[in-house]
């Protein structure tokens, strides 16, 4: 294990050394006193683990193929940029854009991300999983072309009445989705998702792909989630294969 | 663009290394083109007096200026800001601060408008001149640099103040020039804004109305005047916020009748000062700052506490520079105005 002491270090410098000592066979990197630094792990690929103690910066783990990178902290905006494989387990929160245009690997957060999360997710061959401890902003999965988002909403009480906005997503909750699934703890008013997305109910003790993301959360982050084993989770999925192929059509 | 604020709520008077900190790890945010400070409680020996920051091209644009100024004020004392001209700043323009009484003390609602008049006078020379600030207690150092180039140039670590706003710009559509540096201050407001106004245009016309000359070709300028007009209606901050970044009508339609006629009448009134585009603003006003995002939140914006001391910033990092261990941290919703006073014994609350 090498460890890296990035306090006040530029992030070219700090980014240049990971890769230097990635390139050199070191498998096993310790990032001490990271504060900001942009662009960690970008782009890096193989089996090397990462372990940040700070505040990531910027777009970590961008287009990144591979690697395990670990955040004891909060990672700022970009977390996962249109990742394509290996996975980034943040033991804090996430800035906004987590997970934009991921297409493969995984991103644990254990607390709350911010707004655009998961935004143009597609899957290659192996599926995109982005699973949210906490809640998140706006725009949660717009867009969203394949992978899959749980949001467990482990710190946030859900209320009771049937009209009354589900707290762990905000409004234009998978406006434009056309590929993929969210699954999100409890139940969504109508009025929070537009057309051309439907939804059903489950608990993931009837949903083994779900359960499967929440015990890997689980295990990451050292919690006991079986009590969500029988919780309600709201599934929303696009309708149909083309559901939009009509949106700008008038003729009718 | 980069922006931090800081306030001690205690009313401590903190020298302006904190903030430039702040700015300094968040450099690559900027490109050099402009940078700036607003400090609050700066003047506790001269704090009845408007102290008019100036920026001038030369000794002809100096004199032109002083006598504008002396239409509506009586000059109290004068000085040179002191500068390090040194580097890239052999060549800056000659900055100048005035410590001024209205001439007309009778009128006191008057004042408002000697100021507005006053400054949109100044301004009208731009770029031969322009005013950094003008209000009571305040100041406004800025200029082309990088943020701690500006600190260093201003000598930021020289003054003290209970609250401090900062920007680094990384200008796209308008020119990087020493007057088109945030903050931009008018009155007792200064602000800094990470963004672009695409309802430039529309606010403009609307201002102009109410005596507002936009000369500074930067869209932020028409950010300060709105806020200084809205201000000036009496509006509260919440208000103002809610006028700068109103919630979309389909939110309005599920809100309860009273609060839904509040933001029709709002809306019907200022809708020509809603901010399109995507914004985050910190606004420092005597004793507070108020920090908002676009209501679709396409900037960031990060809040911290430590004891009596408040951080807002663009990224986490420059409030952990400052301060590795906050209470809280937390990014500020879209649309929802982070208002927080000095005095205030409570925690910060969200408009």
């Amino acid at each position: 294990m090498k460890i890296i002491a990035c306090q006040g270090l530029p992030y070219r410098e700090l980014n240049r050394e990971v890769r230097r000592l990635v390139a050199a066979g070191e498998d096993r990197l310790w990032l001490r006193g990271v504060n900001g630094q942009r662009y960690i792990a970008a782009g890096l690929t193989g089996r090397v683990q990462l372990r940040i103690e700070g505040t990531a910066g910027n777009n970590l783990g961008a287009m990144m193929d591979g690697p395990a990178v670990y955040v004891d902290g909060n990672v700022q905006d970009g977390a996962g940029n249109t990742m394509s494989g290996g996975e980034i387990v943040v033991r804090g929160s996430a800035g906004d854009i987590a997970g934009y245009a991921m297409r493969g690997g995984r991103i644990f957060i254990q607390g709350d991300a911010g707004w655009r999360v998961g935004i143009h997710m597609k899957s290659r061959e192996e599926q995109a999983v982005l699973v949210i401890g906490g809640k998140a902003g706006d725009f949660l999965g717009e867009y969203m072309a394949g992978g899959t988002i749980v949001v467990l909403g482990l710190y946030q009480t859900l209320p009771r009445e049937a009209e009354a906005a589900n707290p762990l997503a905000g409004n234009y909750l998978a406006s434009g989705m056309h590929g993929g699934v969210i699954y999100l703890r409890g139940r969504i008013p109508a009025w929070q998702i537009r057309g051309q997305v439907q939804t059903s109910l489950t608990i993931p003790e009837e949903s083994p792909r779900l359960q499967t993301w929440i015990e890997q959360f689980a295990d990451r982050m050292g919690l006991d989630c079986s009590a969500l084993r029988r919780e309600t989770f709201t599934c929303l999925t696009p309708q149909g294969a083309r559901p939009y192929a009509h949106l700008y059509d008038h003729s009718a | 663009c980069a922006v931090a604020g800081f306030l001690s709520k205690a009313g401590k008077r903190v020298s302006g290394r904190t903030i430039a900190e702040m700015m300094t790890v968040m450099h690559d945010r900027s490109n050099g083109l402009g940078a700036g400070y607003a400090v609050y409680g700066l003047y506790p020996e001269y704090r009845q007096a408007y102290a008019f920051h100036l920026i001038l091209a030369d000794g002809r644009t100096w004199a032109e200026v002083e006598k504008i100024l002396r239409q509506n004020f009586k000059i109290c004392e004068q000085q040179e800001i002191p500068v390090r001209r040194t580097g890239r700043y052999k060549k800056a323009p000659l900055l100048w601060c005035y410590f001024c009484e209205p001439l007309r003390l009778d009128r006191e609602k008057d004042s408002d408008e000697l100021l507005l008049a006053t400054v949109m006078g100044i301004n009208r020379l731009a770029p031969r001149a322009s005013v950094m600030s003008c209000g009571q207690d305040l100041g406004v150092f800025k200029g082309v640099g990088y943020p701690e180039e500006i600190a260093e140039f201003y000598r930021l670590d020289q003054y003290r103040g209970y609250s401090w706003i900062g920007h680094g710009r990384f200008p796209t559509n308008t020119p990087g020039w020493w007057g088109g540096a945030h903050p931009f201050s008018i009155g007792e407001i200064a602000v800094v804004h990470n963004g672009e106004l695409s309802s430039y245009g529309t606010n403009k016309s609307v201002l102009e109305n109410y005596g507002y000359e936009l000369s500074l070709r930067t869209d932020t300028e028409v950010m300060a005047y709105a806020i200084h007009y809205l201000r000036r209606q009496n509006l509260s901050w919440s208000m103002v916020a809610k006028v700068l970044a109103p919630p979309h009508w389909a939110e309005v339609e599920r809100m309860t009748a009273l609060e839904r006629e509040l933001y029709t009448v709002l809306r019907r009134t200022y809708g020509g000062l809603l901010m399109n585009g995507p914004f985050s603003i910190i606004v420092g006003f005597p004793g507070g700052l108020m920090a908002l995002n676009d209501r679709l939140k396409l900037r960031s914006l990060v809040a911290g506490v430590s004891g009596a001391d408040l951080y807002v910033a663009s990224e986490e990092a420059a409030i952990r520079q400052v301060c590795p261990r906050p209470e809280e941290v937390w990014p500020l919703p879209a649309g929802e105005a982070l208002i927080c006073r000095a005095g205030e014994a409570s925690a910060c609350h969200v408009a």
